[in-house]
C-alpha cells in the first residue's frame, strides 16, 4: 500500500521534471533556462530521497546532499557570470 | 567576546558532523572533535555571529519567527498555487521598495531570505536599508504601506534576535 | 505511520507538479521564479518529512538536507532575479511599476 503511493508520488515528480524540461528547451533567454534547471534539480533531490526509501539504501541520501550542493553552486556561478562576469 | 564566533562554529560543525555520521562511536566522535576544533580556530576574531543574541528572549523570538514563517509559507503557497491553476493567469506584478529597521547584516540576510521564501514576494536587491521586492500581486506601490504589509510580520521577531 | 508518511510524500509531489506548471505558464522570468523555485521548497519540506515518518533512522541526515535546502534556495532565486534585472530581461506587460529602474537613474 505505502509502496504504491510512493511509486505514484515518484511518477508525478518525474512528470513535473519533464514539464520543467519543456521550459528548459523553450527558453527564451538563458536565465529562463537557469530557473528551469533550478526547479529540475530540487525536484530531483526529492526523487532521490523517495528512491532511497523504496530501495532501503541510506547512502542515497548522501547522493542527494552532494547533488544539492553542486546544483546550488552551478546556479550561483551561471547567474553571477551573467551579472558582471566571473 | 573574541571567541564567540569560534564557539558557535565549533558546536555547529560538531552537530552537522554527528548528524551526517548518524552514530556516536568513539572513532567518529574523536575525529569530529579534532577536525571541528581545528576549523573553529579560523573563526577567532571574525564577526560573523557578532550580532546574534544568546538570551532566553532571543530564543522565544526565534521560535515565534519560525512559527510565523511556516504559517506564511503555507498560506502564500496556497495563494500562488491558486493563481497557477486558474485558466487565465491573473497576476498584477510590480517591483516595490521597502525599508527595514534592522541594523545587522545577519538580520538583513534572514529578513531577505524569509521574504524570498514566501512565494508572492521576491527580494531582488538590497541597498543599505532599502529592499527592492518583486511582488506578484502588488496592491500598493507606496513605500510605507508596502513595508507594513511585507516586512513587519518578520521584522518584529528578527529585531529581538539580531538587533 | 507508513500511510501518513506516504500521504505527505504524495502531497509534496503534487506541489512539485503545480510549480512545474507555473514555470511553463507564467509570462516572464520574475514570475517564473516566484512560482517555480520557491513553491518547490514547500514540496521538499513535505517529501522529506514524509520520508522521515517512513524511516525514522534517517532523521538526522534528512534534517541536515532540509536545512541546507531552506538556506540555499532563496539565495539562488535572489541571485537569478538580480541577474535578470541587471540584464534588462523583458518584464510582462502586466507589470505596473518598477521602483528599481527609477532608483538606478
Amino acid at each position: 500500500m505505502a509502496d504504491n503511493i510512493l511509486l505514484t508520488a515518484a511518477v508525478i515528480s518525474l512528470l513535473s521534471i519533464f514539464i520543467a524540461l519543456l521550459r528548459f528547451i523553450k527558453g527564451p533567454s538563458v536565465l529562463d533556462r537557469v530557473v528551469a534547471f533550478d526547479v529540475i534539480s530540487i525536484i530531483a533531490i526529492s526523487v532521490i530521497a523517495i528512491l532511497a526509501y523504496m530501495f532501503r539504501r541510506a547512502i542515497y541520501i548522501d547522493v542527494a546532499l552532494v547533488y544539492g550542493l553542486l546544483s546550488f553552486l552551478g546556479v550561483l556561478v551561471v547567474a553571477r557570470y551573467y551579472e558582471r562576469g566571473l | 567576546m573574541k571567541f564567540k564566533a569560534a564557539v558557535i562554529a565549533l558546536f555547529l560543525g560538531l552537530l552537522i558532523w554527528l548528524g551526517l555520521n548518524g552514530s556516536l562511536g568513539r572513532e567518529v566522535l574523536i575525529t569530529g572533535i579534532i577536525v571541528t576544533v581545528i576549523t573553529s580556530f579560523f573563526y577567532i576574531g571574525s564577526g560573523v555571529f557578532r550580532d546574534v543574541h544568546l538570551t532566553p528572549r532571543a530564543l522565544i523570538a526565534l521560535i515565534a519567527w519560525i512559527i510565523v514563517f511556516l504559517i506564511e509559507l503555507v498560506k502564500s503557497n496556497i495563494d500562488v498555487m491558486s493563481r497557477v491553476v486558474t485558466p487565465k493567469v491573473r497576476i498584477n506584478p510590480a517591483i516595490v521598495q521597502v525599508k527595514t529597521k534592522l541594523r545587522s547584516r545577519l538580520g538583513r540576510l534572514a529578513l531577505a531570505n524569509s521574504i524570498t521564501l514566501t512565494p508572492g514576494t521576491l527580494t531582488a536587491d538590497i541597498v543599505d536599508d532599502t529592499l527592492f521586492i518583486h511582488w506578484i500581486d502588488a496592491s500598493t506601490v507606496d513605500i510605507d504601506e508596502a513595508t507594513r504589509k511585507i516586512v513587519e510580520k518578520f521584522e518584529k521577531h528578527l529585531e529581538v534576535l539580531f538587533g | 505511520m507508513e500511510i501518513v508518511g506516504s500521504i505527505l510524500v504524495l502531497i509534496g509531489s503534487l506541489i512539485f507538479f503545480l510549480s512545474a506548471l507555473g514555470v511553463i505558464r507564467m509570462p516572464d522570468v520574475y514570475n517564473r521564479i516566484q512560482t517555480g523555485t520557491k513553491a518547490t521548497t514547500l514540496g521538499t519540506i513535505f517529501v522529506l518529512t514524509g520520508i522521515a515518518f517512513l524511516s525514522p533512522g534517517w532523521i538526522p541526515k534528512l534534517v541536515i538536507l532540509l536545512i541546507f535546502i531552506i538556506l540555499t534556495n532563496p539565495v539562488s532565486s535572489h541571485v537569478v532575479a538580480r541577474a535578470a534585472h541587471f540584464n534588462k530581461e523583458p518584464m510582462s506587460p502586466l507589470t505596473t511599476c518598477d521602483k528599481m529602474d527609477e532608483a538606478e537613474e
